[in-house]
């Protein structure tokens, strides 16, 4: 099974929900990769999603947009993340999860991308501009050497494509919980619980919600109908602003939250 | 590269986008197949692009041009005579058109010059539309008479501050708008590139060009021009121009690129030339880029073809050897510039200003 979804299982099978941080590689310099990720898989955390720095995000927000361009101008490639992932791969035993936009990895090459990240402990990829239809750019050598493909599910992808999505992805189902793009909200519009149950019925594969999320109380409402959550922006802050007590305290409000 | 999906030139193209735009652009598509061949539509669009817009433009024989050349016979295609000066609002009409038509009630727009960001705030005001522009700030700064234009068209003007803060990171930012509002709001994308199916219906909207210029170069000369030249930046006006004309392969295609400062000293706008390939906006294509993937900042002095990238059916016509792909610097730009002012008494813009340039030389 996939290592992603087990450690997700895992989680949930001790009546805990999963909680994945966002982190934005290179932010602050690539040493500080080291103790950011040893920090956060001592808190718990189910598996950690590992940014990679781009030129044009597209998806993100202000937030990620900024802690990009920080580690950009300190020098943050794909190559050099991986390098240093790789470096204290031997002290990570939770799964890495690498975000990157496409163009990274087709610059870097494929299959090189692929064994490399492997050999990091990444074990699954989210590719936010690169829908569905195009992943054959990228699946072969992926399921070559064992990494997932996140598939994202969004508010406006219709019921035929909820449903091809969610049996395509691999590991978790990354559902999008707004319009959007990346960043802190203070409410979220919709019957969210009932589109969740929706993406559920389709799959055993867990369903973790992302996009906004950025209060221990929102970890616990959306952890209250997903599988668990994944936050980004206001990790991405925390981390800026050397405030673990906050980013302790959204772990912690994932732990015992079923009913 | 080989993914089948429709929206392919070649190994071109393709939807690179997030899954919340997936649904809007199948819609997009699925309104564009039905319009193009509705009546009704067409009759209304028909209606706005003769009466509103003046089609068709003129093609003129640039006589003191091709004199001072002293070769060729040159024929300039008229497109800064379209209401508006450019022949961007051909497409920002038929797509705030089609926009209406599909329920939406605001539009977004990127623009680099500003031609694209008038022309698409000009067809807002006319259809009562609510209207944003993402800019550059430099662009901004350099073409601030348009900025004055699109305000006064009653269309919010935004400035970019980010990246390059020219055209690439207008798209940025307009993408990163229709991502959040993609439920009301349509994406007036301005040229030939991003994501399927904006390369073909730009194309579509755009081909009126050729069709006109082969028409009207048939009734006086009674033959296709030997070459068809035209400035490229995502490629608009150029794949408009040479699309009616692919299959007639006794005429050259020329798409001028812009060598800003020179080819070799890295300052330019010249995709093709560049050689990379990758992914922005939408589209796989030729891209501007470093080792590590990370997309470059393009240059001319020219703000509508200062863009990393370039439209994907261009890079197929590269590709397949049927379009050839030049440069000009922005030098030899502005020296067209002077050139076209006194012998025809026409002030070019300066991206056509790259295309006559080219015209000129190779019509020596």
């Amino acid at each position: 099974m996939s290592q992603i979804k087990e450690a997700i299982l895992e989680t949930i099978s001790q009546g805990d929900k999963a909680f994945i941080p966002y982190i934005m590689a290179g932010d602050g310099g690539l040493e500080k990769l080291k103790p950011i990720n040893l920090k956060l898989q001592e808190l718990g955390v189910t598996a950690i999603e590992v940014g990679i720095p781009f030129t044009d995000p597209v998806a993100d927000g202000p937030t990620i947009e900024r802690a990009g361009e920080r580690a950009l101008a300190k020098g943050a490639t794909l190559r050099k993340v991986i390098e240093t992932l790789r470096s204290f791969a031997d002290e990570i035993t939770i799964p890495l999860v690498a975000m990157t936009y496409l163009n990274p990895i087709l610059a870097y090459g494929v299959e090189k991308f692929s064994k490399d990240a492997y050999n990091a402990g990444i074990r699954g990829v989210i590719i936010p501009d690169m829908p569905l239809e195009e992943k054959d750019i990228v699946y072969p050598e992926l399921k070559n050497v064992g990494i997932d493909l996140v598939q994202l599910v969004s508010l406006t992808s219709t019921p035929e494509r909820i449903e091809k999505l969610t049996k395509a992805s691999e590991g978790f189902i990354y559902a999008v919980t707004v319009n959007g793009i990346t960043g802190a909200r203070s409410s979220f519009e919709g019957d969210l619980e009932s589109h969740f149950k929706k993406i559920q019925s389709y799959t055993d594969t867990p369903v973790l919600a992302g996009f906004g999320i950025s209060t221990p109380d929102q970890v616990k409402q959306f952890g209250a109908f997903s599988s668990g959550v994944i936050v980004g922006s206001k990790i991405v802050d925390c981390l800026a602003k050397n405030d673990w007590v906050s980013i302790e305290n959204l772990v912690k409000a994932s732990k015992f939250t079923t009913v | 590269m080989t993914t089948k999906v429709k929206g392919r030139f070649g190994r071109f193209g393709g939807q690179f986008v997030p899954e919340t735009l997936m649904t809007a652009l199948k819609e997009l598509e699925e309104a564009y197949e039905h319009y193009k061949d509705d009546e009704s539509f067409q009759q209304e669009l028909h209606y706005y692009l003769t009466n509103y817009v003046g089609r068709e433009t003129p093609l003129y024989f640039a006589e003191r041009l091709t004199n001072h050349c002293g070769g060729a016979k040159i024929y300039l295609k008229r497109e800064d005579l379209n209401h508006t000066g450019a022949h961007k609002i051909n497409n920002a009409l038929w797509q705030a058109l089609l926009a209406k038509r599909m329920g939406k009630t605001k539009i977004v727009a990127e623009t680099g010059a500003g031609q694209h960001g008038v022309a698409t705030a000009t067809a807002c005001a006319l259809l009562g539309m609510e209207c944003i522009v993402f800019m550059g700030a430099e662009d901004v700064k350099r073409q601030a008479l348009n900025v004055f234009r699109m305000e006064l068209l009653g269309t919010k003007v935004v400035a970019v501050d980010k990246g390059s803060a020219t055209l690439k990171d207008a798209v940025n930012e307009a993408l990163r708008y229709w991502v959040t509002n993609v439920e009301t709001t349509h994406y007036i994308l301005g040229s030939a590139m991003g994501p399927h199916p904006f390369p073909t219906i730009v194309r579509d909207f755009q081909r009126g060009i050729g069709d006109e210029t082969k028409k009207q170069i048939l009734a006086v000369e009674n033959r296709l021009p030997d070459a068809v030249v035209a400035c490229i930046g995502g490629g608009s006006n150029s794949i408009g121009m040479f699309y009616p004309f692919v299959e007639d392969e006794e005429v050259a295609l020329y798409g001028v690129e812009a060598a800003g400062k020179g080819f070799e000293t890295g300052h330019h706008a010249a995709a093709i030339n560049g050689g990379k390939t990758g992914v922005l906006h939408g589209a796989y294509m030729y891209l501007m880029q470093d080792d590590n993937g990370f997309v470059q900042e393009a240059y001319s002095i020219s703000a509508g073809l200062d863009y990393p990238g370039v439209g994907p059916e261009h890079c197929y016509l590269h590709e397949t050897g049927r379009a050839k792909y030049v440069m000009a610097t922005d030098e030899e730009a502005l020296s067209a510039v002077k050139l076209l002012c006194r012998t025809e008494g026409i002030l070019p813009a300066l991206e056509s200003a790259h295309a006559v340039y080219y015209a000129s030389e190779l019509a020596k």
